[in-house]
């Protein structure tokens, strides 16, 4: 049946969020792939001009729900550079273990949505659950599971005591040795591995021109990881090595991040031994100078980039935010082509997607200056004719 | 009299009546040991130890609304579930839970009948699928009769090993088969050190069972996260529940076959105490626990592993299992020639 189209998403049990593909099929195999993105559009890039930078954080934070910290910690580091401050050691550290806390929770994340969309249910439930304790990990940290709060301009709002560091290390143990499980497993369980083996294939060249972040990009034996490129938040002085396989496929991409995960728990135990002592903030000016900044940052599903335009009050001008998932979804498509319908979940689902966060809006204004504002009587009138159009006869 | 029997036979117990109580009761034990083996709990409110959650599950379904797509043949959308009910009803009635001897459920030929029996809800699932014009039904339906054409064989293969081991020799001469699955249980009754001879047909019939049920590894025909719930995706309500319900059944009247087959049966020899036969309730004891333990290796299954892609699944049946199913026919005749049993 050549020609058949169908359509996974917007809404499909395969998709944790409003995504909206179109395969063109030919039996089981995909021969055509498209997406359609936009579905979970919430004009975050917009309400931050409406705020100041200070309430500007806590928006950061809700771009995803899962890499919040990912978003608050470029958004302080861009405003930092235009205030041009000098944040204490202590608080960089404190901002790296969080965001290392965050990549293992998101990583172990993955782990539990690859194994269910290959129908592999006990890795899901096993990895959600050591997930928990992850979670607890952070809530011992900040007081808070899943948007932790900690970034503000100029440090972080909590400090860490010897108290809590005695019991992030001794929670840090078993989450290693959890996560030594999950490795053994990922790579000896022979249906887990011929779902993902040779399945979803991104050639390094692909890759590079369609510019592949994060795991994706380092699966295909790009070395490429912001940690290591444009060190941040004292990652430079942190021992860590940058993951790669040369598999190409999605074995490769869970191994990276199952691998990432026992480096993230080396850089947790360096910091947690290592902590600089000093002040974990200093104070901020309301007003940020005007300028423009771009900072990068190594989320758990990529790099992901922040510009911020600042006009000179209390407000940006101008804060653009780049997720992972909108710049891996060109070399998604590309791995797409060419597999089979069973594969579509896993293969979309490797990529570690995170649609809202990835969602702009780009308006083509008319240059003859036409109103394309519809009114509410307007809106009920195209209903009404729509409806009437497509009613079934 | 007879005909009141009869009667009760077919739908109170061990018929319809008693079938839905333990078909539920089956897929409450599935549910909390696949989820006691994912860490989980498992169904807790309904009832005891949530022993009712499937019952309320089917009661719940009934009373949704059920949606008919418009483009579908509606008198087969509709007649389709009852249908796959029934054989599935038909195909446990035939497989004795205890010593009776009704001449409409147990007679020579029985193992291929229920066999075929069990394959029918199959077929009806491709036809639902394909006639609920859905792509991801037909996609679904597809893999249905793919899968069907992977299992089936080695399904029959299997079972058929210790029908031969079961044969009777007569004046001499080996009397083929016993197709009769009371009467092979009872030959591994009376020869219980002959039930390891058929550990690889068991095991070749197991999987074939949880390809037949469709459930991980073998789930590809209603994998959720491909093609939502496959053949099945435009049912609602009242069908969607009777095409549980005959999954269930399948799950128990499967487990039941295999166990008669396999595991020794339930029929147990009179046992008297004083004038009152306790034999029946014995062999009902041994009913549960033989099939709970055919469930229970099931669920282990599907615990352990993922989904294999449907031409992984076709591959693997074809590849291992119907030779496998084939070296244990060659065991059980070889045994039989030269033991002369």
């Amino acid at each position: 049946m050549p020609g058949i189209r169908i359509p996974i998403g917007p809404q499909h049990p395969a998709l944790k969020e409003p995504e909206s593909f179109t395969f063109e099929l030919d039996g089981e195999q995909v021969v055509n792939a498209d997406v359609r993105m936009g579905y979970a559009h919430r004009g975050i890039e917009k309400a931050f001009e409406d705020r100041t930078f200070i309430q500007g954080i806590y928006l950061a934070e809700r771009i995803c729900g899962i890499c919040s910290t990912s978003h608050t910690t470029p958004f302080v580091l861009n405003a930092e550079e235009l205030l041009k401050l000098e944040v204490p050691r202590r608080a960089q550290y404190i901002r790296a273990l969080v965001g290392e806390l965050e990549r293992v929770h998101s990583h172990l994340l993955w782990l539990g949505v690859a194994g269910h969309e290959v129908g592999f249910d006990s890795l899901f439930m096993y990895t959600w659950r050591d997930r928990e304790h992850v979670q607890d990990m952070l809530e011992v940290l900040s007081g808070n599971r899943v948007h932790y709060g900690i970034n503000t301009i100029g440090g972080v709002r909590r400090d860490v005591n010897a108290d809590q560091i005695a019991r992030l290390k001794e929670m840090n143990k078993l989450a290693l040795a959890r996560t030594e499980y999950y490795i053994r497993l990922c790579t000896a369980e022979p249906t887990f591995i011929s779902r993902i083996k040779g399945v979803g294939m991104l050639p390094k060249k692909d890759a590079l021109d369609l510019c592949a972040v994060g795991p994706m990009a380092r699966a295909s034996g790009v070395k490429r990881d912001v940690r290591k490129d444009d060190p941040y938040c004292g990652y430079d002085e942190m021992p860590f090595d940058v993951i790669t396989a040369d598999t190409c496929d999605i074995l490769g991409r869970a191994v990276v991040r199952a691998l990432e995960l026992v480096q993230c728990y080396r850089i947790i135990d360096y910091i947690l031994a290592n902590l600089p002592a000093g002040d974990v903030k200093i104070r901020a000016p309301r007003r940020i100078p005007p300028g423009e900044s771009i900072a990068r940052y190594e989320a758990p599903r990529g790099e992901n980039i922040h510009f911020m335009k600042s006009n000179g009050t209390d407000k940006p001008d101008r804060v653009k935010v780049r997720a992972p998932t909108y710049g891996n979804m060109p070399a998604t498509l590309v791995t797409l082509k060419n597999c089979f319908v069973a594969d579509i979940p896993i293969i979309v689902a490797a990529i570690d997607p995170c649609f809202c966060c990835a969602d702009r809006m780009v308006r083509l204004v008319d240059r003859k200056g036409r109103d394309d504002r519809w009114s509410w009587a307007q809106l009920q009138n195209f209903a009404r004719e729509w409806i009437s159009r497509n009613r079934r006869a | 009299m007879d005909l009141i029997m009869t009667l009760g036979y077919l739908l109170v117990f061990p018929g319809v009546v008693f079938l839905f109580a333990y078909a539920t009761f089956a897929e409450w034990f599935d549910r909390k040991v696949y989820a006691r083996l994912q860490n989980r709990i498992g169904p807790l409110h309904t009832g005891s130890s949530g022993i009712l959650q499937p019952v309320a599950d089917f009661i719940k379904l009934l009373s949704k609304e059920d949606i008919v797509p418009a483009k579908a043949d509606k008198g087969l959308f509709n007649a389709l579930p009852l249908f796959s009910l029934a054989s599935a009803i038909a195909a446990f009635i035939m497989v004795p839970v205890f010593r009776v001897n009704l001449p409409y459920t147990s007679f020579p030929g029985d193992l291929v009948v229920v066999v075929y029996l069990l394959s029918i809800p199959t077929i009806v699932y491709f036809l639902a699928g394909w006639s609920s014009t859905n792509y991801y039904a037909m996609v679904g339906s597809f893999r249905n009769l793919t899968q069907l054409f992977g299992y089936e064989v080695p399904l029959f293969l299997a079972v058929l090993a210790p029908a031969m081991l079961a044969g009777r020799w007569e004046g001499g001469v080996w009397l083929s088969a016993n197709w009769q699955i009371s009467e092979v249980g009872r030959f591994y009754m009376a020869h219980p050190y002959l039930i390891p001879v058929n550990i690889i047909g068991f095991f070749v019939a197991l999987i074939a069972l949880q390809a037949k049920l469709e459930r991980v590894p073998f789930d590809a025909p209603e994998a959720e996260t491909e093609i939502v719930a496959g053949a099945l995706t435009e049912y609602s309500g009242k069908k969607l529940a009777l095409f549980r319900l005959t999954i269930d059944v399948e799950l128990v009247a499967g487990a039941a076959l295999i166990a008669a087959v396999f595991l020794g049966g339930f029929v147990l020899p009179p046992a008297h105490v004083g004038t009152i036969d306790f034999s029946p309730f014995f062999s009902f004891l041994l009913f549960v626990a033989k099939t709970l333990f055919v469930i229970a290796l099931l669920s282990l299954g599907r615990a352990l592993m993922g989904r294999l892609r449907i031409d992984q699944t076709v591959a693997f049946s074809w590849r291992w299992l119907a030779p496998a199913a084939l070296v244990q026919i060659l065991i059980s005749i070889l045994l039989k020639v030269l033991l002369r049993l």
